[in-house]
């Protein structure tokens, strides 16, 4: 985007102007992401930079919101931190019990969307598959239905065969909402896969299992940690159905925000938050690391 | 893959079709390796298949179903027991041997009296109460009344009910007690369009103050049309610099849009109310700075301003990333051939680049429409009143006025909108062309 050497004055106040207005924009998406990081270590209850933590006064800044995530819901949160405090931390603490529980139905259901959704990528970027576009349309749909209805539906259909207030309804709910985004990732990188390598492996003796663990699954293998990832996030940042469908026993992170936000938002709230940024910061890391070594393998990009 | 003998044309008699190793006809054995692998690809999508049919467009359907399905009026459902006992029987059989618009009689009243003591036995008079109060509001208490006293009314049960209460006598809550009777209705599909049915059971607009659903629908329309222009006003500069930069900037630049992708929606809506409160940091960096006084903040949260800036936050990454994908791979020198052939920069842009890019713009344009209409989360955190969203009210009418029907007939209309937008997407764009990141 250099500027020609003959450009006119006019063009040349623009193209500064242009400039100006896209870091305009980049600071909009951003800002709001990095503003509850130093927000999280207030000193004061409240949701704006004291004058203390404008000038830098260290008094100004403490990790005791951190330290209510820890405390809140504990039985006997004021005694002495020794190895009985950490397991009624672990087995108390109402933001601890969350994550217990985010990580592991936000595990199962990515283990199943991406089983289920890896084989089904395989099928259908096979040239031969019947109805081809029909079925993606509706594999595609749970990201295109608004969460809303899919709560509501399954709030309805989970209650009459029972599996309401469990953590496989959960699991297989959060499953659903994944699988969209598993296909996209998987059938992305099977685009570019090269079919006569199936074919020489099978000319070379090798059974299709053989086939597909030796030779398909290495290939694609970033694609599916790319959209297994995708599959997580989606689960783990999941509010809706929870709310429809899950009891008490399943509150999940996203939950427990909720609830914080609707009812009293505290900086608590924000110290979660700046957790979650940290997360999705190595998440995007690895997705990007990923991407770039699969482009590099297929050879679509110079480096 | 079916071998196919090559030397058979001695065996072979003359003018028969080229036969595979194992004698059969090369046509047929090339269709069956078809068909195979047809098969093999489809078993292989066969289990999610079945897996999304149970959990997702079964719980759909099923909720489809019951925008036009009400049994409270019919049937009776022991919670404990699991028992189903028909209810309002003989007022149902009343209603099939006369025909609509008769006025009712004493036998109805018998019935309707009869029906009551059924009622206060089984506990149910509340859930029909319910019932008909969808139809015709503060009807629940004369339910709920009426079969307290129904044991001790004696007849004529006309002026012993009218005696109750007079609101009895209101041709139009007979007209809804009839419509109920029936347990497939299409009064939810009306009251979500803000229609109703008068004593004649003719179609009306309802009363001009409970007009509240095509509003709301309207509104939800405009949000997203207003949400999906600034997203495109802020996304197509972005997607613009990132595909011209070089790939080493621009991948690094895109980071700035993918980590707000990732980052949790809940996240993302908590920093919004952090960042505009009135005693927030916008708020305070302009008075800070002088624009507005510490007397005159302005509400920039809980209403529709607060609404439209975060949901164009969370969407503008939809919007950029079809963008992008556009961009990209637009050669520049069709622009510089214009500006060579004397197009000035604007000209240039208008007539040689932007007509390029319009795929990108449908596909980013429809994808955030279709997200934005349906969206539910952050108008319900950020939105206060104003800020809500057809959503909003179906998750109201889920959980607080527990009228699940009309909820389903609203989340209906809804998801026949967005799957009318769609299919618009895949005859456009294609679904197999959405990318993420």
């Amino acid at each position: 985007m250099a500027l020609p050497k003959h450009a006119s004055p006019l063009e040349r106040i623009w193209h500064y102007t242009y400039l100006v207005i896209c870091a305009l924009i980049f600071l909009f998406l951003i800002a709001p992401i990095l503003i509850v990081i130093p927000l999280s270590f207030n000193a004061e209850p409240y949701f704006t930079f004291t004058d203390k933590m404008l000038s830098f006064d260290p008094e100004g800044y403490s990790t005791r919101w951190y330290d209510l995530l820890l405390t809140f819901g504990m039985n006997a949160p004021g005694a002495e931190r020794d190895f009985s405090w950490w397991s009624d931390a672990w087995a108390n603490a109402a933001w601890i019990k969350a994550a217990k529980n985010s990580v592991i139905i936000g595990f199962f259901s990515t283990i199943l969307a991406t089983v289920l959704g890896t084989l089904a990528a395989l099928g259908l970027s096979r040239p031969e598959m019947p109805y081809r576009r029909a079925i993606m349309a509706i594999l595609i749909s749970p990201m295109i239905v608004p969460i809303i209805i899919v709560a509501t539906g399954m709030f309805f259909f989970y209650s009459s065969v029972g599996l309401a207030n469990s953590y496989l309804g959960v699991i297989m709910a959060h499953a659903t909402l994944g699988i969209p985004f598993v296909i996209i990732t998987v059938t992305a990188t099977l685009v570019g896969f090269d079919h006569s390598l199936t074919r020489a492996s099978a000319s070379l003796g090798a059974n299709p299992t053989t086939t597909f663990f030796r030779v398909i699954m290495p290939l694609i293998l970033p694609g599916v940690i790319s959209g297994a990832l995708f599959a997580f996030v989606v689960s783990f940042d999941e509010v809706v159905v929870v709310l429809f469908v899950a009891d008490f026993d399943q509150q999940t992170i996203p939950r427990q925000m909720w609830n914080g936000i609707r009812e009293q938002i505290s900086p608590a709230i924000l110290a979660v938050a700046t957790l979650l940024v940290v997360v999705s910061i190595a998440l995007l890391t690895t997705v990007e690391f990923l991407r770039r070594r699969s482009e590099k393998m297929r050879g679509l990009s110079p480096g | 893959m079916a071998d196919v003998s090559l030397t058979s044309p001695i065996s072979a008699p003359t003018g028969a079709a080229l036969t595979t190793a194992d004698g059969k006809p090369l046509k047929a054995a090339l269709a069956s390796a078809q068909a195979r692998a047809k098969r093999r690809a489809f078993f292989l999508v066969l289990p999610l298949l079945l897996f999304v049919l149970i959990t997702f467009i079964v719980p759909i359907g099923q909720m489809l179903h019951r925008s036009v399905h009400n049994n409270s009026f019919t049937e009776h459902r022991d919670f404990g027991t699991n028992e189903r006992t028909p209810i309002m029987t003989n007022l149902g059989a009343w209603f099939d041997e006369n025909p609509a618009g008769t006025e009712p009689d004493e036998a109805a009243y018998a019935a309707l009296v009869a029906d009551l003591r059924g009622l206060r036995e089984l506990r149910a008079q509340g859930q029909v109460g319910t019932r008909i109060n969808y139809d015709v509001s503060g009807t629940r208490s004369l339910f709920t009344k009426s079969a307290r006293r129904a044991e001790r009314l004696e007849p004529p049960f006309k002026e012993a009910l009218l005696d109750v209460d007079e609101d009895w006598a209101d041709p139009e809550l007979w007209r809804a007690m009839r419509d109920a009777s029936s347990p497939y209705t299409l009064n939810f599909y009306l009251a979500a369009v803000d229609l109703t049915r008068d004593e004649t059971g003719a179609v009306v607009q309802v009363n001009e103050n409970r007009r509240v659903y095509v509003t709301l629908f309207i509104r939800t329309l405009l949000l997203s049309a207003l949400i999906t222009g600034l997203c495109f006003l802020l996304g197509f500069p972005v997607a613009h610099l990132l595909a011209t930069l070089p790939l080493r900037y621009s991948n690094l630049l895109m980071i700035l849009v993918l980590l707000p992708f990732w980052t949790s929606l809940l996240v993302r809506t908590t920093s919004w109310i952090v960042l505009l409160q009135s005693q927030g940091v916008v708020n305070d960096t302009m008075v800070a700075l002088g624009i507005i006084g510490d007397d005159g903040r302005v509400q920039m949260i809980y209403n529709q301003i607060g609404t439209i800036i975060a949901m164009t936050h969370i969407l503008l990454p939809f919007m950029v990333l079809p963008l992008y994908s556009v961009m990209r791979p637009i050669d520049p020198s069709y622009v510089r051939a214009a500006r060579s052939l004397g197009a000035s920069s604007w000209t240039a842009f208008r007539r040689v680049y932007l007509p390029q890019t319009v795929p990108g713009i449908g596909a980013g344009s429809l994808l955030v429409f279709i997200l934005a209409v349906g969206y539910y989360i952050t108008p319900a955190l950020v939105g206060g009143s104003s800020g809500q969203l057809i959503s909003n009210l179906i998750a109201f009418h889920m959980q607080d006025s527990l009228n699940w029907s009309l909820a389903a007939a609203l989340a209906s209309l809804l998801l026949g909108g967005v799957l009318i937008l769609y299919w618009l997407y895949d005859r456009l764009v294609g679904i197999d062309n959405l990318k993420l990141g």
